[in-house]
């Protein structure tokens, strides 16, 4: 599967996706500025991304715990999600998001 | 108010990795002294992941960030390391003697031997909403923290955020503000459920706004705030009298002062040698993930053995008369008794 990225200097990227790799783990992997500092545990808020229109509706929707830690990020937006919280998968094939500033 | 301490070693961060330094230097007879920018020890196992899990420590197939930081504080309990907290190393000096001098923000003075960067990634810091030209209103009118309650006296006070301390912050500082308002991006708030219901109470006494709504803009001129712009769900703006900002989104971290400390860094991360993990500045020693090698994992068992090591080398520069005799745990007497098992 394929995930289109926007970086915070409006550079596109096509990374490819692994089943069961979180989208924040992608985007580190394919060298994106994207610091995650706990690790993938939803707990820091700094892997924030945002979700193009149409993607966000098909996503898995936020946990509690994600929505809860979203109120720790910056610049939220209602397609905002934390991008350790997406697990990739086939249907996910395509998926465009955009690092949000930090 | 300026204390001045003189020990073996000074230990920057107050992690995992950093108090496992002051079990193998306690094995070695040497004094620690630690600095941290937390209020507490274990870095970002009890800032960021108190309570998740981590499964990769020898030994403990399951133990949470905070189980392993008081695990380690009662390891090295018998060392009498001494801890300075709440405070950010800001400086290092080479003292006459050939010592280091490590400063902090508050005004301790640590003079030791060796220095041991045990820092992480460096400092917590608040996070800054990425709002154009914040930085000059930082400290005049832009406060990520209350130190005195009574310079927000009278004034027209802005808080933004939806955690606790938002939250705490809305409801001490209504009652001396001449008008304060809460901003968050949605109507639901991940504070503890207490501070919520008393925030409410306060918005329907009148005594509150609260608008669904973030900041766009600042406006003011020579840091002083007179307004802000402000941008609701419906993405609608409008401007917003205040002349104090306070958002609070939590801590994030800074390598910060450590770039300033003149080390050879790579990437924000000091360059060591992997058999004494001392950075190219002789004396100053950097373990756990602040530091670089190849072959380097971030990862706290490997930051224990970077300690181990790290600790050998800072004996003979401590003790260069002295000889080293390593010895284990196990069958040492001398050990068990400075671990108090003997």
């Amino acid at each position: 599967m394929k995930i289109h990225a926007t970086d915070r200097n409006g550079k596109q990227h096509e990374l490819e996706g692994r089943d069961g790799w979180t989208v924040m783990e992608i985007l580190r992997d394919g060298g994106l500025d994207v610091s995650a500092e706990c690790g993938g545990a939803c707990a820091c808020a700094t892997c924030h991304i945002y979700v193009a229109e149409g993607w966000y509706q098909k996503l898995t929707p936020p946990s509690e715990a994600e929505i809860d830690m979203l109120d720790m990020a910056l610049a939220v937006e209602p397609t905002s999600r934390l991008s350790c919280q997406i697990t990739c998968a086939p249907e996910l094939d395509g998926l465009t998001v955009t690092v949000a500033p930090e | 108010m300026t204390t001045k301490v003189e020990t073996d070693v000074a230990i920057v961060g107050a992690g995992p990795v950093g108090l496992f330094a002051v079990f193998e230097l306690g094995l070695l007879d040497l004094k620690a002294h630690l600095v941290d920018i937390l209020d507490r020890p274990g870095g970002q196992c009890t800032e960021l992941y108190p309570e998740k899990p981590i499964y990769d420590i020898p030994g403990l197939p399951i133990v949470t960030g905070q189980e392993l930081t008081d695990k380690l504080m009662e390891q090295i309990k018998p060392f009498g390391a001494q801890f300075h907290l709440g405070q950010m190393a800001s400086a290092l000096h080479r003292e006459a003697d050939g010592r280091w001098r490590l400063t902090t923000d508050t005004g301790t003075e640590i003079v030791a031997h060796v220095v041991i960067i045990a820092a992480g990634g460096g400092s917590f810091v608040p996070k800054r909403p990425p709002i154009a030209g914040i930085e000059a209103y930082e400290g005049k009118s832009v406060h990520y923290a209350v130190r005195k309650m009574e310079s927000f006296k009278g004034k027209d006070i802005l808080i933004a955020g939806g955690g606790d301390s938002a939250l705490d912050w809305t409801i001490n500082l209504a009652p001396l503000a001449k008008s304060l308002t809460l901003v968050h991006h949605r109507d639901g708030f991940r504070a503890a459920q207490h501070s919520v219901n008393k925030m409410r109470e306060l918005v329907d006494e009148g005594k509150v706004k609260f608008h669904v709504a973030s900041v766009k803009e600042l406006h003011g001129t020579d840091g002083a705030l007179e307004a802000v712009t402000l941008a609701g769900a419906d993405k609608k703006e409008w401007t917003h009298a205040t002349n104090a900002f306070l958002p609070f989104f939590g801590l994030t971290i800074k390598l910060g002062p450590i770039a300033e400390f003149g080390l050879n860094l790579h990437e924000n991360l000091i360059q060591v040698d992997t058999a004494r993990f001392e950075s190219e500045t002789p004396g100053i020693f950097a373990i756990g993930d602040i530091n670089t090698y190849p072959g380097k994992l971030k990862l706290i068992l490997c930051g224990f053995h970077e300690a181990a090591l790290a600790a050998q080398a800072a004996f003979h520069i401590c003790r260069p008369n002295e000889k080293l005799r390593f010895q284990y745990t196990t069958s040492s007497s001398n050990l068990q008794k400075k671990l108090g098992v003997a």
